[in-house]
C-alpha cells in the first residue's frame, strides 16, 4: 500500500516535471540574455511574445519562452559557457579607432598622428580580413552642410594616403559625420582643433 | 484592348526593374571567422562562406554540426553564430554620414552572440531580432539567443 502510494507520488512528479522549486524546462523555448558590457554596464532589450513583455535591464537577465509564456530568470554566467561557447568564440574582436590631424594649414599628418598611422598599420596585420572606415569629422564653424562635405572630403582625402600606404582601396570605406559628433563639445561657429580631426576605424 | 496591351506593357516594365533591383546588392557586412562547414543562401543559390566573404542585406546563414561562423557589419555590430544554427537577414540599412537606419534579423535556429554597434547607438529601436516565439528590440547592448531548444 505504501509503496503503491510512493509510486504514485512518483509518477505524478515526473509528469509534472517539478521537484520542489526545481522544475524541468519545457520542451522547445527560446531563450534571450542580456550580458554585462566590458565596463560592466548593460543596455536594455524588450522581449515581447504575443501580449506578454520582459525587459532586460540587468546583467543576466534572461527571457525564456515556455508553455506558460515568458518568464523572467537570472542566469548563472557559468551554465551559459555550456550552450553559447562556440558563439562566443566565434565573436570577431571590436573595432578599433585612431584619430589623425594634420599640421595647421597643412596636408601633413602632425607627428603624434605619423605615429598613430603606424599603429594602424600595426592593427591591420593582426586581422583577419581588415576593413577600414575613414570618418571625417569638423569643428562648428561653418553651415552643417558644408561641414558634411567637408568632412567628406577630408575623409576621401586620407583614403588616397592610406591607398599610397599600400592599403587595398576596397578595404576603405569614407563617410563624412560632419558636425554631428564633436570631440570637444562646443556651441555652433567654435573653431576648435580637436573637433577637426579623421578617425579611422579598423574592424 | 489598348488599354490591355498598355496593362501588360506596364507589368512587364515593373517586372524587369524588379529583376534589375534584385541582381544589385550591396555588401552589408563580412564574414570575419569560419569554422567548419557554414553556408549563405542567397537569392535561391547555396554558397560556401569562408573568412573574408561578404554578407549582404537578405542572405541566409547556416551553420552545420560542430561549425561556428563571426560576422563584422558596416555600422560595426558585431555576431556570431554557434553550431547548428539558421540566421537570416531581413533588413540591413546603415547611414554612414547620420547613423540611421536599420537591422531586422531572425534566429529560427541554433544559439546567436550579438554586440549591437553605431545603428541602436543613434536610434534605440534600429535593432531587432525575432525567434519563433519572440521579438527583441535590442537598446545598445551585447546578448545571447538561442532559439528552438
Amino acid at each position: 500500500m505504501l509503496k503503491n502510494l510512493i509510486l504514485l507520488i512518483l509518477m505524478a512528479v515526473m509528469m509534472s516535471g517539478c521537484v520542489g522549486m526545481y522544475c524541468k524546462a519545457p520542451v522547445s523555448k527560446d531563450t534571450i540574455v542580456l550580458l554585462p558590457k566590458a565596463d560592466g554596464t548593460t543596455g536594455k532589450i524588450l522581449v515581447t511574445e504575443g501580449a506578454s513583455q520582459v525587459l532586460l535591464d540587468s546583467p543576466y537577465a534572461s527571457a525564456r519562452s515556455g508553455d506558460a509564456g515568458l518568464e523572467l530568470v537570472i542566469e548563472n554566467p557559468a551554465d551559459l559557457d555550456k550552450k553559447f561557447a562556440s558563439a562566443l568564440a566565434a565573436m570577431p574582436p571590436a573595432s578599433k579607432s585612431y584619430l589623425l590631424y594634420f599640421e595647421t594649414g597643412t596636408d601633413e599628418f602632425n607627428e603624434a598622428s605619423k605615429a598613430s598611422v603606424g599603429l594602424l598599420l600595426d592593427e591591420m596585420r593582426q586581422r583577419p580580413h581588415p576593413e577600414i572606415t575613414v570618418i571625417g569629422h569638423t569643428d562648428t564653424v561653418g553651415s552643417h552642410d558644408d561641414n558634411d562635405v567637408l568632412s567628406l572630403k577630408r575623409a576621401g582625402y586620407v583614403k588616397g594616403l592610406l591607398i599610397k600606404l599600400g592599403i587595398a582601396p576596397e578595404q576603405i570605406s569614407v563617410a563624412g559625420r560632419g558636425e554631428r559628433e564633436l570631440l570637444v563639445p562646443t556651441e555652433d561657429g567654435v573653431d576648435e582643433q580637436k573637433n577637426r580631426r579623421v578617425e579611422v576605424n579598423v574592424r | 484592348m489598348n488599354n490591355l496591351k498598355l496593362y501588360g506593357s506596364l507589368v512587364s516594365i515593373i517586372l524587369m526593374s524588379c529583376t534589375s533591383f534584385s541582381v544589385y546588392a550591396e555588401s552589408v557586412g563580412q564574414f570575419k571567422s569560419v569554422n567548419g562547414t557554414v553556408t549563405i543562401e542567397r537569392s535561391g543559390k547555396r554558397l560556401q562562406a569562408a573568412a573574408g566573404t561578404t554578407v549582404e542585406a537578405a542572405d541566409i546563414v547556416i551553420t552545420d554540426t560542430n561549425s561556428s561562423a563571426g560576422i563584422t557589419f558596416r555600422d560595426n555590430s558585431r555576431l556570431s553564430l554557434g553550431a547548428n544554427s539558421h540566421f537570416s537577414i531581413n533588413q540591413y540599412r546603415f547611414d554612414q554620414t547620420t547613423h540611421e537606419g536599420r537591422f531586422d534579423s531572425t534566429l529560427k535556429k541554433g544559439t546567436l552572440s550579438m554586440i549591437s554597434g553605431k545603428l541602436s547607438k543613434q536610434s534605440p529601436d534600429a535593432i531587432t531580432v525575432s525567434t519563433p516565439s519572440t521579438i527583441l528590440a535590442v537598446r545598445g547592448t551585447e546578448f545571447l539567443v538561442s532559439a528552438g531548444e
